[in-house]
């Protein structure tokens, strides 16, 4: 049914035997994040052909959830994307409360936008130090953010029983609500993260070798990324202002005064900076859910998250997540199980042009342009 | 964003011949959708892209449905003899096939006018021999890997597609896994299904 290797179409004209050298990176590159892999052509040291090739993680998770109760599947959610699983159970409840109607108490609410934007902070700081390793920069950044990021999973711990698989949100509301001192801890990580930044900027912004090694690497722009349905910090990073949590104001994120920091060029450099800009954005969010966290009920009593049977329907919802738009597309036929179960992954779609801006580098900033997209290969394969 | 009757007719104005039909939601999140057939998808698509009124310039989601023929069995009278051997209607139950079909369900929105999300839905002939379907990738790129996606875990050849390859599964799998009839070879787990209806191999 497929074509032969042999056959795979070029994009780019006229290759010639000569002197082109084909690599396969990958998929135990450590460059890439886990197991991805890139076919490549060379010609010197300059890329002309690049093909992705996935798969390498798939466990059919759509098929799975398809077999499973609805509440089944959200602990899976949290293997999605695994730095940011608190997000991915967030995009799925939503979905799930579409398509049955069910309404969240103002209290989880609030609770879910806190956790999210944790998630943003913790998920943006490992991605600086990740980008920081792919160009050579090994060890110092990482060390800097993952300390940070350390902090951040300390409260997921204490709140939900785990570090990076939360399994937190249930339809209508949250698990559990949160013990005690742990509002006091949070403030105390939110306080102390600015001081952070500074420091990550004091670093970074600015340092020679950055800026000789992303400014002008892997230009996209603002009209493409769009057609390629590229979101998140990748798409603004092209100077397009589109951030769901402003566009469809779910959750209660109409609350909250944030702006959306855009980028200029639209290069590697842009999509560091932008990720810098989100975070102080973010903490200003969380300030205010700190300030403002209502007492009352976390889950909605009439919800029912065992044995839920969604009427006949279909429902799609998104959410900003740290690494672009995260959405659910469900269609109920009132069994237990979904009959269809759709996830939009962001990460996967984020790759659509990843040939179009290596094409013309150099092959050591190919690492550095895939770094820049911040993939998860359990959210890309599924 | 326009109401879907609205958008409807506004295509049916712009293009004459093309076959479309709004299919209803029962469900809470009222997203109703819009059924194109695959001769005039490309154009209603491309209307909805390019026209000032809509500018859908972003498409979302590119999702596959597998819904599988449908056996309905009717009870009709007809002319015959009854047990006392009189000629008499006599009730006969008669089974009848509603074919099934694949869908590709793609979720557009627009960027520009800040609107969505436009559901679009395309089925295909049937789920055997009939089953392409023209690719959206042309007018945006983000199906390209989706469509990929779909034609290698439901089927669907996706004609214009540039790279129509499988995306996730290797090249020499045989099957597509997300239908709803797939049975995994032997060698592997079989999923018990969760309420107990099936047993796992």
């Amino acid at each position: 049914m497929n074509p032969p290797v042999s056959d795979w179409p070029t994009r780019s004209a006229d290759l010639s035997d000569d002197g082109i050298l084909e690599i396969s990176m990958g998929p135990q590159h450590p460059s890439t994040h886990g197991v991805f892999r890139m076919n490549v052509k060379l010609d010197g040291e300059t890329v002309v052909w690049l093909k992705p090739v996935f798969g390498y993680l798939h466990r059919n998770h759509e098929k799975l959830a398809e077999k499973m109760s609805y509440l089944g599947s959200m602990p899976y959610t949290d293997r999605l994307d695994y730095f940011s699983s608190l997000s991915n159970n967030w995009a799925y409840a939503l979905s799930v409360e579409k398509l049955t109607g069910i309404e969240v108490p103002e209290r989880a609410e609030y609770l879910r936008v806190l956790l999210a934007e944790l998630t943003r902070l913790q998920n943006h700081s490992a991605f600086l130090g990740f980008l920081l390793g792919d160009m050579g920069a090994w060890g110092s950044a990482l060390m800097y953010a993952f300390r940070e990021r350390d902090l951040i999973l300390d409260l997921f711990e204490s709140l939900t029983g785990s570090r990076m698989m939360c399994n937190y949100m249930r339809f209508g509301g949250c698990r559990c609500d949160l013990p005690e001192g742990w509002l006091g801890q949070a403030r105390k990580v939110v306080d102390g993260f600015p001081a952070f930044l500074d420091e990550m900027e004091q670093l970074l912004v600015g340092n020679e070798i950055l800026v000789a090694r992303t400014q002008g690497v892997g230009v996209l722009a603002g009209a493409d990324a769009i057609n390629a349905g590229l979101t998140g910090p990748m798409l603004r990073a092209s100077g397009v202002d589109y951030d769901i949590r402003k566009v469809d104001h779910y959750g209660i994120y109409d609350r909250f005064d944030f702006r959306v920091p855009l980028g200029e060029h639209g290069d590697t450099y842009d999509r560091f900076m932008i990720r810098l800009l989100e975070m102080r954005e973010s903490l200003k969010i969380l300030d205010a859910v700190l300030r403002d966290l209502p007492e009352g009920p976390i889950l909605d009593p009439k919800s029912k998250s065992r044995g839920l049977r969604p009427p006949v329907g279909e429902a799609y919802t998104r959410v900003e997540a740290p690494k672009g738009e995260l959405g659910f597309y469900l269609i109920s036929d009132k069994s237990p199980e979904p009959y269809r179960y759709r996830v939009r992954p962001p990460s996967l779609i984020n790759l659509t042009l990843l040939e179009d801006m290596c094409l013309g580098s150099k092959i050591a900033d190919v690492m550095v342009i895939l770094g820049s997209i911040d993939i998860v290969l359990g959210e890309v394969d599924r | 964003m326009l109401p879907l009757e609205d958008i409807r007719t506004q295509i049916m104005e712009a293009l004459p011949g093309a076959a479309c039909e709004i299919v209803p939601n029962p469900g809470p999140s009222g997203q109703d959708s819009l059924l194109v057939d695959s001769a005039s998808v490309l154009d209603v698509a491309r209307f909805l892209r390019d026209d000032e009124r809509h500018q859908f310039d972003y498409c979302s989601n590119t999702s596959g449905v597998d819904w599988l023929d449908q056996k309905v069995s009717e009870t009709v009278k007809v002319a015959g003899t009854d047990a006392e051997g009189q000629a008499n209607e006599v009730e006969e139950t008669l089974e009848r096939v509603i074919p099934g079909y694949l869908e590709a369900v793609y979720h557009l929105y627009s960027v520009a006018l800040s609107v969505g999300p436009l559901v679009l839905r395309v089925r295909t002939g049937n789920r055997s021999e009939d089953v392409e379907i023209p690719s959206l990738t042309p007018l945006w790129r983000s199906c390209e890997f989706q469509e990929r996606e779909i034609f290698d875990l439901y089927g669907i050849r996706f004609s214009g597609h540039p790279d129509l390859r499988r995306l996730l599964m290797w090249d020499t799998f045989e099957g597509h896994p997300m239908r709803r009839d797939y049975q995994a070879p032997d060698e592997t787990l079989a999923f018990a299904s969760a309420n107990g209806k099936e047993d796992a191999s």
